[in-house]
């Protein structure tokens, strides 16, 4: 192909250097824009509306203006970040890389990979099929389709902007872990035969999309499409999710919520799951909320099983995945994981 | 006569990608068939792992995301010499 005749991507070319360039500025005005949010929503909120200072009104109109640029601008610059990354890596090359791994240290590779590859749930089923197809197991395929939409790059960037970088590694740490023993254990049951038949029969033919070099120039412009798409569509989520997240920071009472969603009362992170699992949301509306209720009392451990519940089982995409698994199959899914998220709430709760 | 096949099962992506090659189709003036592949197992045969796919010709061009206009137009060139 025509692609493999271009230049080694890390050499830059003048195209490459000018992007640089613009990258480069971009950077400077966002971390100028990110330093004076602060100032500004002061400023907006007490001076312009002159709403007082210390009011319930006032405190939940400031956390709303602060909250909104800041989040919005973390959220594109994060995604922006984790985008470029991607680009280093690809399903096709995850598949090459997994292929002839065994159970333990390929869990552990899929659920990373599951990480980094860029993956859209709408692609769970093809992806499944060439996983297993080229004689992954499904363990470990498992652990892939886990991890994939549990640590994404929505939810890693809300994390951070509204809990800051401990909670959102602590989250990272254990997105990783369910995903791998998950997989583990889906792979232990034996359920091979839960697989629609169809699946086994494919014999996939050659004629993948050569892995072409990509230029720098390429990467950033592919990067900022995939930002701007990501932002446009989740950016009414985080305005919403903020607005009930301020609501609460105004007027629901300090610690009004530690009897129910506190560490004492041992039923609440099943319910949380349970409530959480039905419930489809995307880490962009659900984030802000969480953090208002961490706020007034909420246990740690019981508010990240309840995020990772909306986030890593859906519906839609067991509708999906029901095109190649079979009942069983997704029911034992949806258990291990419920019962995997059940017991980092709890472990959470027990640490922190 | 060229032929060219989207690959996706109906997907918000793969309906877009769908109305772009009508597009460039259209635009450009070349003679060529439009198809629509839904189903996985027949999707299988250019072992596509992210949909949509865009196959041109009988070989994969494009999986995983929606190329730009100048990029179809381009592979569509470079299918009819």
């Amino acid at each position: 192909m025509a692609h493999t005749l271009t230049k080694p991507s890390l050499r830059p070319t003048a195209g490459d250097r000018r992007i640089w360039l613009l990258v480069g500025g971009a950077t400077l005005l966002w971390i100028c824009a990110y330093n004076s949010i602060q100032f500004l929503a002061n400023w907006m909120t007490y001076e312009l509306f002159g709403i007082s200072k210390g009011s319930h009104f006032g405190e939940s109109v400031a956390f709303f203006i602060y909250d909104v640029p800041k989040i919005l601008l973390l959220l594109s610059g994060m995604i922006f970040a984790i985008s470029t990354l991607r680009s280093f890596f690809s399903p096709e090359r995850t598949r090459k890389l997994l292929g002839g791994k065994h159970e333990g240290i390929g869990n552990v590779l899929a659920s990373g990979l599951g990480v980094l590859t860029p993956f859209c749930s709408c692609s769970a089923v093809p992806l499944f099929i060439g996983f297993v197809e080229s004689g992954i197991p499904l363990g470990v395929t498992f652990s892939f389709l886990i991890a994939a939409p549990m640590v994404n790059e929505v939810a890693l960037a809300m994390l951070f902007g509204m809990f800051g970088w401990k909670i959102a590694a602590l989250y990272l740490g254990a997105g990783l872990s369910i995903a791998v023993i998950a997989g583990i254990v889906i792979g232990r049951l034996r359920l091979e035969h839960h697989v629609e038949d169809f699946v086994w029969k494919i014999k996939g033919g050659g004629g993948a999309v050569a892995d072409h070099t990509l230029t720098w120039a390429k990467r950033f412009t592919d990067s900022w499409r995939n930002t701007r798409e990501i932002v446009g569509k989740v950016w009414l989520y985080v305005v919403i999710g903020i607005a009930v997240g301020a609501g609460i920071h105004g007027y629901v009472p300090e610690k009004a919520l530690a009897d129910i969603l506190g560490k004492d009362s041992w039923w609440s992170v099943p319910a949380a799951v349970i409530i959480g699992v039905p419930l489809y949301s995307n880490a962009a509306g659900i984030i802000p909320v969480v953090q208002a209720l961490m706020s007034k009392g909420a246990a740690l451990g019981t508010v990240l099983a309840f995020m990772m519940s909306v986030v890593a089982l859906s519906l839609p995409e067991l509708i999906i995945l029901r095109r190649v698994l079979k009942p069983r199959l997704i029911a034992t899914f949806v258990m291990v994981v419920a019962l995997g998220i059940i017991a980092i709430g709890y472990l959470f709760n027990l640490l922190i | 006569m060229m032929n060219i096949k989207v690959l996706g099962s109906g997907c918000a992506n793969c309906k877009r990608l769908e109305a772009l090659v009508h597009k460039v189709v259209n635009d450009t003036g070349l003679y060529a068939e439009v198809e629509k592949v839904t189903d996985y197992a027949q999707m299988m045969r250019w072992n596509l792992m992210q949909t949509p796919g865009l196959v041109v010709n009988d070989s994969l061009v494009s999986s995983g995301r929606i190329p730009t206009e100048s990029e179809i137009a381009n592979w569509l060139k470079t299918s009819t010499q």
